[in-house]
């Protein structure tokens, strides 16, 4: 997901990237080139064609949504440059602020657009309990990066996809990670109150049972956490596991470090970002971070694509979010060009993408998720490959 | 209820709680000041607090302090060095508080003074301003919404423990700096003329301009003074925890500003009570409500409602100007 | 209470009344500022009263019709109209009128609403989908019936603070209802309430997912009647009582009025309005959390009030629609259209200071049968609640 050497290798080889990244396309064996090569000389056609993408982009969860759309617009920019007589619109206008209540008249007037044929988002589990309905109901296939609570796929919703696995398929790789990897005999466990931080760190806690020794809940919006600190310190953790996103994450591990407790920082892939690293300094060095897909630096060119365009690395959620792209235009490409067309193939899709084989299962969840885990050393994450 | 952990927490979530409870009073001062004077909420403090917690940001950027060295290593700085590190930190941080509560007075307030605007409008245009300022910086910061992490010049360091609770270098520096600043503000106030112009002004506008005080200079002085104080209390609070983002104002301003209505607002005193107060009763409430932090929040607040239920105005009343009537 | 200062009007600053010159040069500002108003409300009143229904009822059918029409440039184009109308507008005009009654009408400050609001949501939703599947047209009026005791649960102890420290007070009220709904799984808990059931089709108005002209009509319905309600309390005894109390707290209270007992009035029915307005949202939307009802929330519903000019009704509604709709008309200016929307408060309140649609003359009603007329009577128009600018008319 993030490898800050290619950051330092400079603007020649980053625009040399782009290029390669441009035309490594029709080298892969790329589903959405490939399909299109037996149509009409210069790739697929296709007019009037959108994909739309929902999910913060500003409020307090914007930095995540934004993630989401940058690594989306990397695959649109590679597939309209592949496909002259194809142009895919990204509708990125719909901007929900992760807040369910703005999200509903966004779905609305996404279903109400017929251009619109394929979805990346909602980026939250709130919003997508919300909009989810909606999208059902209009028959708009959707994929979203980021929405990983358990129970969004049990709805028999036939339009809901994602990326990722969801949180209840992480926390036993995370139990094996404390378990035979860290080794930790007594394990503190700290969630950030949100649906996927608490969601995760309770199927944690439930999974170390007795390990767990110490329980706090933090709140994202204070900057202070040392509450939950002196308790990990008065039960004398060795291990602490913490749910929730990097920001938070960031600034704990710093105020645990600071607070002389040596623990072994544990996280899920709410952590696993870049700037958690940038953020936390030495303190993050030895911290452990748990994720249901190949960490995203295996690909080099999406990497250096971002880094061209975006002039940073690319974070949590923006792989994931290129796959989803990735999968829908595939589809275009294969002049899935309806609602009802692009679901069905949507469904049947098994194909490689960056994170991982992309393939969901009849309710929208990805097929085969190992969790892998990563290790921060010297202010970079090394990947560690499968726990166990 | 986990009286245990409470028991067993006690003296550091005391602790702790001063520490974060020095900081609030800071920022409980720009509130306290400016109803004072004018009776009216400067809900925009806030946003002056979390503009100046980038002063820090802006003097390492200016010294060159790299993020991390090539080795690995934080960049700490120790001796003169350390200490012309944080004063510069410090200045900055007081520069750019006073210079946006200058500007945010001169913007949103004293037109609306001109115009005689009922006081909610104020409380209105403070929350337009608010907004603005926290979304400007979550818009055009380099960073924009993501988190801003201050380069680790201060290895913070155990000093000493009082029971099971440790006492930091960082703890230090910013309780005791923050009741340095409180001193200076106080003996300001009652002693230096523009202070007798802050407190006369308070007590009565219309006569304080009658005997020739200047009163718009001397609102003005007064934001100027609330701004240094949220500039003092963003450097403390950069030492402390060293992070900020666009929405840094609203997380801390809301407990700010409890804090002042907590040891009576409008007065200098009840806001170090109420700031100290308020940082230690979050804390204990943390700790005896299984750890939540949210319910430290939930604490606080029922602890404010009780509390002006005994005391209507507060644990030391409104005073101000009038106290010395 | 001994140790009360000594106060001169509800909030009133403990500072001396402006004196009479300053007063008078600011009621004949004032005056002239609202000189056009007046001529067209004189102008009003002559149009004789079965043309006026006419107009009001052309204007309401004009309402109903809006998401049908397909107007320029009013519809957001960012985000679906009608949509947008249902689940943001017409919930932010029933929560406005509901919130002056406390702000506008008895002049208390109230930062805390959307703790109401949110009772009234977390009501039905708790009612009719996480504990119970009662159908939603009984929710509703067992939602604002715990609205409204809410309302007196946290007004009875906390009515006698004044100003400032009742905003303090509520504003934590709200903060703590968020908090303990997100704390407790019996209401949801972090994840929150799904699956809330639409309301009963009516004819052929149906209220499916995608039905939100429905929804839009429905909320427009509720509208029309707490308007209606809300107008001929505001004319009655209670209505003046609360004028008298947001005008001079002491005054009324040696006049006679229970004072307590009215403030009391106007947070359990602003509480009830509240709650019917969160109900109505858990209905639209299907699905609450508790992030949905954040501080920020209350300060929206605030700054709607404030804008349209609090006290009328009128403006009030004309202030929750701009705060509103303006932000989702402005998406186009993407992320940054908050920080728009905070420089156009700042902007509003500089050049309207009494909203965009002030109070008229209810000052007039509670005034004491005098032989003189009032000396100063505009004073009171362009000076609102919540007290006025006595420094600020000195610095004038």
């Amino acid at each position: 997901m993030q490898k800050t050497t290619v950051r330092r290798l400079g603007a020649l080889l980053a625009t040399a990237a782009i290029l390669v990244a441009a035309c490594g396309d029709d080298k892969k064996a790329d589903p959405a080139t490939t399909t299109a090569a037996g149509g009409s000389g210069e790739g697929a056609t296709c007019s009037g064609v959108k994909i739309g993408f929902i999910g913060a982009l500003s409020g307090d969860n914007g930095a995540l949504g934004t993630n989401m759309i940058n690594g989306a617009q990397i695959a649109i920019d590679e597939f309209n440059a592949a496909n002259p007589n194809c142009q895919v619109a990204f509708d990125t206008s719909f901007d929900s602020q992760g807040d369910p209540a703005q999200a509903t008249p966004l779905a609305d007037k996404i279903v109400n657009d017929a251009a619109i044929i394929g979805l990346i988002g909602p980026g939250f589990s709130g919003e997508s309990k919300a909009t989810m309905p909606k999208f059902e109901a209009a028959g708009l296939p959707m994929i979203t990066p980021g929405a990983t609570n358990a129970k969004l796929s049990t709805n028999g919703w036939k339009m809901f996809h994602r990326i990722l696995a969801n949180d209840d398929k992480q926390a036993p790789g995370v139990v094996t990670l404390i378990k035979d990897t860290v080794k930790g005999t007594k394990v503190g466990v700290i969630d950030d109150a949100s649906d996927y931080g608490k969601g995760l760190a309770d199927s944690v806690r439930s999974g170390l049972g007795a390990l767990d020794v110490a329980d706090a809940q933090i709140d994202p919006k204070a900057a202070d956490f040392s509450a939950a600190i002196t308790k990990m310190k008065d039960a004398g953790v060795d291990t602490i596991f913490y749910g929730g996103y990097y920001a938070e994450a960031a600034k704990l591990v710093k105020q645990i470090r600071d607070a002389g407790l040596t623990a072994t920082f544990v996280s899920g892939d709410g952590s696993l970002d870049q700037a958690f690293v940038d953020n936390a300094g030495s303190a993050a060095d030895g911290a452990y971070l748990t994720a249901t897909g190949a960490p995203a630096d295996v690909n080099a060119d999406f990497q250096a694509a971002f880094n061209a365009k975006f002039k940073k690395d690319p974070a949590l959620y923006s792989p994931e979010a290129y796959d989803c792209a990735k999968v829908l235009l595939a589809g275009i490409a294969a002049g899935k060009v309806t609602r009802a067309d692009l679901a069905a193939f949507v469904s049947a899709y098994d194909q490689p993408g960056i994170t991982k084989q992309i393939k969901f299962d009849e309710t929208g969840e990805p097929v085969g998720n190992a969790v892998y885990y990563s290790v921060v050393e010297g202010g970079k994450i090394i990947a560690k490959g499968l726990i166990g | 209820m986990d009286f245990n952990s409470f028991v067993n927490l006690f003296w550091p979530s005391t602790v702790n709680g001063l520490v974060l409870g020095s900081i609030y009073a800071l920022i409980a001062l720009g509130y306290t000041l400016v109803y004072g004077v004018l009776r009216l909420i400067n809900f925009a403090n806030s946003e002056v607090f979390m503009f100046s917690a980038f002063g820090s940001f802006f003097a390492i950027d200016m010294l060159g302090i790299p993020d991390r060295l090539a080795n690995g290593d934080d960049p700490y700085k120790t001796g003169f060095t350390l200490v012309g590190v944080l004063a510069l930190c410090l200045v900055m941080s007081i520069i750019i508080g006073g210079a946006s509560a200058v500007v945010l007075e001169r913007v949103a307030y004293r037109p609306l003074r001109k115009r005689n605007a009922p006081r909610l409008v104020f409380l209105i245009s403070a929350i337009g301003a608010s907004f603005a300022m926290s979304e400007a910086v979550g818009e055009w910061g380099t960073k924009q919404r993501q988190d801003y992490a201050l380069a680790r010049v201060f290895k913070k360091r155990r000093l000493f423990s009082i029971f099971n609770a440790d006492v930091r270098n960082d703890y230090v520096l910013v309780v005791i700096g923050s009741l340095i600043m409180m001193v200076i503000l106080v003996l300001f106030v009652n002693r230096s003329k523009v202070g007798r112009g802050i407190r006369a002004v308070a007590q009565d506008m219309e006569t304080a301009r009658l005997m020739g005080v200047n009163v718009d200079r001397i609102i003005l002085i007064t934001f100027l003074v609330g701004g240094v104080m949220a500039g003092g209390a963003a450097f403390f609070f950069e030492i402390y925890n060293g992070s900020a983002r666009y929405s840094l104002g609203f997380e801390l301003g809301v407990k700010a500003f409890t804090a002042a209505v907590l040891g009576g607002i409008g007065n200098i005193k009840g806001a170090l009570l109420g700031g100290l107060m308020l940082g230690v009763i979050e804390n204990w409430g943390t700790s005896l409500f299984e750890s939540n932090q949210k319910m430290g929040s939930v604490t606080a607040f029922v602890v404010l409602v009780l509390v002006l239920m005994l005391r209507p105005t507060g644990l030391l009343g409104e005073s101000m100007g009038r106290s010395k009537a | 209470m001994s140790e009360r200062p000594p106060i001169t009007g509800n909030d009133l600053p403990p500072g001396p009344p402006p004196t009479a010159a300053a007063k008078l040069a600011f009621g004949e500002r004032i005056a002239a500022a609202s000189d056009s108003r007046r001529r067209f409300f004189a102008k009003w009143k002559q149009v004789p009263k079965p043309a006026r229904w006419v107009i009001g009822i052309l204007g309401l059918a004009f309402c109903y019709a809006l998401p049908s029409l397909d107007l320029p440039v009013i519809p957001t184009t960012g985000t679906d109209f009608s949509s947008m109308l249902a689940g943001s507008v017409v919930i932010y005009v029933i929560v406005a009128l509901g919130l002056n009654v406390v702000v506008g009408m008895a002049g208390l400050l109230d930062l805390g609403y959307v703790g109401f609001y949110a009772v009234g949501a977390y009501t039905v939703a708790v009612l009719s989908s996480q504990h119970g599947n009662l159908p939603w047209l009984i929710c509703l009026p067992i939602a604002m019936f715990v609205s409204m005791l809410s309302g007196v649960l946290l007004g009875a102890p906390t009515l006698r603070l004044r100003g400032d420290y009742l905003a303090i007070v509520t504003l934590g009220f709200g903060e703590i209802i968020r908090l303990l709904a997100q704390r407790f799984d019996w209401l949801g808990a972090t994840p929150g309430i799904s699956n809330i059931p639409p309301p009963p089709n009516i004819g052929p108005i149906h209220f499916g997912v995608l039905d939100s002209k429905s929804f839009y009509w429905l909320g427009l319905t509720m509208v029309v009647i707490v308007y209606f309600f809300l107008s001929r309390l505001e004319r009655s005894r209670v209505g003046r009582a609360w004028t008298a109390i947001r005008e001079d707290e002491d005054a009324a209270e040696l006049m006679g009025v229970p004072t307590f007992k009215f403030k009391l009035w106007a947070f359990a029915i602003g509480a009830g309005v509240g709650g019917m307005a969160g109900s109505l949202y858990a209905t639209k939307t299907a699905f609450i959390l508790p992030q949905n009802f954040e501080l920020k929330l209350s300060i929206l519903f605030l700054a709607a009030v404030v804008l349209g000019g609090p006290g009328n009704m009128p403006g009030v509604v004309i202030g929750a629609v701009v705060v509103a709709y303006l932000p989702e008309r402005f998406r186009f200016l993407d992320t940054s259209r908050y920080f728009w929307f905070g420089v156009a408060l700042v902007v509003m309140m500089i050049f309207r200071p009494q909203g965009l649609l002030p109070r008229r003359q209810h000052g007039r009603q509670i005034e004491p049968p005098s032989e003189d007329p009032p000396p100063f009577e505009d004073v009171r128009e362009g000076d609102p609640d919540l007290e006025g600018g006595a420094h600020g008319a000195a610095t004038a």
